[in-house]
């Protein structure tokens, strides 16, 4: 549905996109993730046709979105960062005005608009100025934009920010339920929201793209090692050998002692291997019970601070 | 294109910006037709009509200020720009918008030839190409607030520039016939104010017409050019 290829965006010397290529198939969910100023925005504004590129392609549908920039603006819905809001008019005016804008068949207006302010619930507000609402309003009037005219794209820029938590839910399900009409690409800081909404992560960082896969391959598969945290019961240094002779164990330490001789460890060993049958043995042949073993994935938290720092200490 | 113009002229009118401008415009008028007409008791309002075309310098600047500055400013540009309208129709669309509020203003002074003809006998062709000429001058310094306008996301710089330009041109036919020999017809050939004296003498000269609504049509096309070149070298 969306094709991106060797995307590059310079300001002068300073590359804020740097030859960015990803494909999303339709109906699918992307999530775009990365810390203020990887990029997100400028990738965003340059997919809807907002600034241009200074190299490489984007297509929607099959339409270059330099060569063909309406029929691909026809196939998106765009929330940016900012919700472009016209201050002065009230809610259902504004919505009316985008339709108008978008180009859309008039007939359907009037059912199309109430049924976009029904889904994001914003027409208990219709009649109320722009200006006059809260925040959390604005955002979903903002979101409600973006669906006018059903286009099949969606880019929604930090779509949940500034929302106090419960409508940060509501927003969250909101998407999920759109992704099942439209492929969406969502921009977000926040990780726990990627991988609650998103089926695919790009996590992007100084304009380059870091990694790509799904939030829990990228939670299993991104760290060389397979890590391991255990609770043993026995004496901590005598333990502590007995687990260092496992083959494959690479290092093991002790994370906390809870009371004499029972202490949590954490282990980290091969990714080819997986330690806990060895270990279960070597301990019961030692005498040392195992009170807790639970595999350490990595949070998608780690992976981004470990790509973005990674990244820091490479220049 | 229609919805464009659309918003804007309501928008318009729901601002107190159109009221005070559209206040200050009919008592500048009132003032001037009570001096020249009223005052010198002449039933020509032509000479009205010229004053009101120098006072344009002054409110259309404040008319057009805000009408692209304020979509960079608020972000509403996105939208625009996103949309598959063209950006042509959109700048088009507002353009018109400006004339459509303009035009308003406009129909308020027809009060006072009205009073004249009831208690006078003034010309009608040459009133009726006065005004012709007047909101084609009109139309031209609305083509210039709006590329000023473009230029900037602070209003108070884009009042300052259009007042810039329309000062230059409204000076240009002086300081031509000043230098005198070809740079006299160069700089005469810029001059807004030479062609609307035309239309005062109630000759609707086809020249004239043309050279009006090129004039426009260069300026809305500079507007387009800002705003496309912008989407190139910024984000």
């Amino acid at each position: 549905m969306i094709e991106i290829q060797n995307l590059t965006k310079s300001y002068g010397q300073i590359k804020a996109v740097d030859d960015i290529s990803f494909k999303v198939e339709k109906g699918e969910i992307l999530g775009f993730l990365g810390p203020n100023g990887a990029g997100k925005s400028t990738t965003m504004n340059i997919i809807t046709g907002f600034i241009s590129s200074t190299a490489g392609t984007v297509k929607v549908d099959g339409y270059d979105i330099m060569e063909n920039p309406r029929e691909v603006k026809k196939r998106i819905g765009y929330l940016p960062e900012q919700p472009p809001l016209y201050m002065d008019m009230t809610v259902l005016e504004y919505l009316n005005f985008v339709y108008e804008l978008k180009l859309v068949d008039k007939k359907q207006r009037r059912t199309q608009i109430s049924d976009i302010m029904e889904l994001t619930k914003i027409a208990h507000v219709k009649d109320r100025l722009i200006k006059n609402l809260s925040k959390g309003y604005k955002q979903r009037v903002g979101l409600a934009q973006s669906l006018v005219g059903s286009p099949d794209v969606l880019i929604l820029d930090e779509p949940t920010v500034g929302l106090d938590p419960k409508q940060i839910i509501e927003i969250r399900k909101l998407i999920k339920a759109l992704g099942k009409e439209h492929t969406i690409i969502l921009s977000s800081h926040i990780l726990p929201e990627v991988s609650a909404v998103c089926e695919k992560v790009i996590i992007i960082n100084k304009g380059k793209i870091a990694a790509i896969d799904t939030p829990e391959n990228l939670s299993k598969g991104f760290d060389s090692a397979s890590k391991l945290s255990a609770t043993i019961a026995g004496p901590t240094n005598s333990v502590q050998s007995h687990i260092q002779e496992i083959y494959g164990v690479k290092y093991v330490d002790v994370i906390s002692e809870k009371e004499k001789d029972l202490a949590s460890y954490v282990i980290e060993a091969d990714k080819s291997l997986d330690i806990r049958r060895p270990l279960f043995f070597a301990m019961a042949k030692a005498g040392y019970p195992i009170i807790e073993l639970k595999p350490m994935d990595m949070t998608l938290e780690d992976i981004f601070l470990q790509i973005t720092t990674e990244e820091k200490e490479a220049e | 294109m229609f919805a464009v113009f659309k918003r804007e002229v309501q928008s318009y009118f729901y601002s107190p910006i159109a009221y005070v401008l559209t206040g200050l415009f009919v008592l500048v008028v009132s003032i001037f037709f009570f001096l020249s007409n009223i005052g010198s008791q002449s039933a020509d309002f032509n000479p009205t009509l010229s004053t009101i075309s120098f006072i344009l310098i002054f409110i259309v600047p404040i008319l057009t200020m805000r009408i692209i500055a304020e979509d960079r400013k608020n972000g509403t540009e996105v939208l625009l720009i996103t949309s598959p309208s063209t950006l042509s129709g959109i700048v088009v669309g507002k353009y018109l918008a400006m004339l459509f509020v303009f035009l308003v203003m406009t129909c308020l002074t027809f009060v006072y030839p009205i009073i004249l003809f009831i208690f006078g006998n003034p010309p009608l062709a040459p009133l009726i190409g006065s005004y012709v000429g007047l909101i084609l001058f009109a139309a031209a310094l609305i083509s210039i607030g709006v590329f000023a306008s473009s230029l900037t996301e602070n209003q108070v710089i884009s009042v300052f520039i259009s007042f810039v330009i329309m000062l230059i041109i409204w000076i240009i036919e002086p300081i031509g016939n000043a230098v005198g020999g070809w740079a006299a017809v160069v700089l005469n050939w810029f001059s807004l104010s030479s062609r609307y004296n035309d239309f005062t003498t109630g000759i609707l000269n086809v020249g004239s017409i043309i050279y009006f609504i090129s004039f426009i049509a260069v300026f809305l096309f500079l507007t387009i050019r800002v705003i496309e070149k912008r989407r190139w070298s910024q984000g």
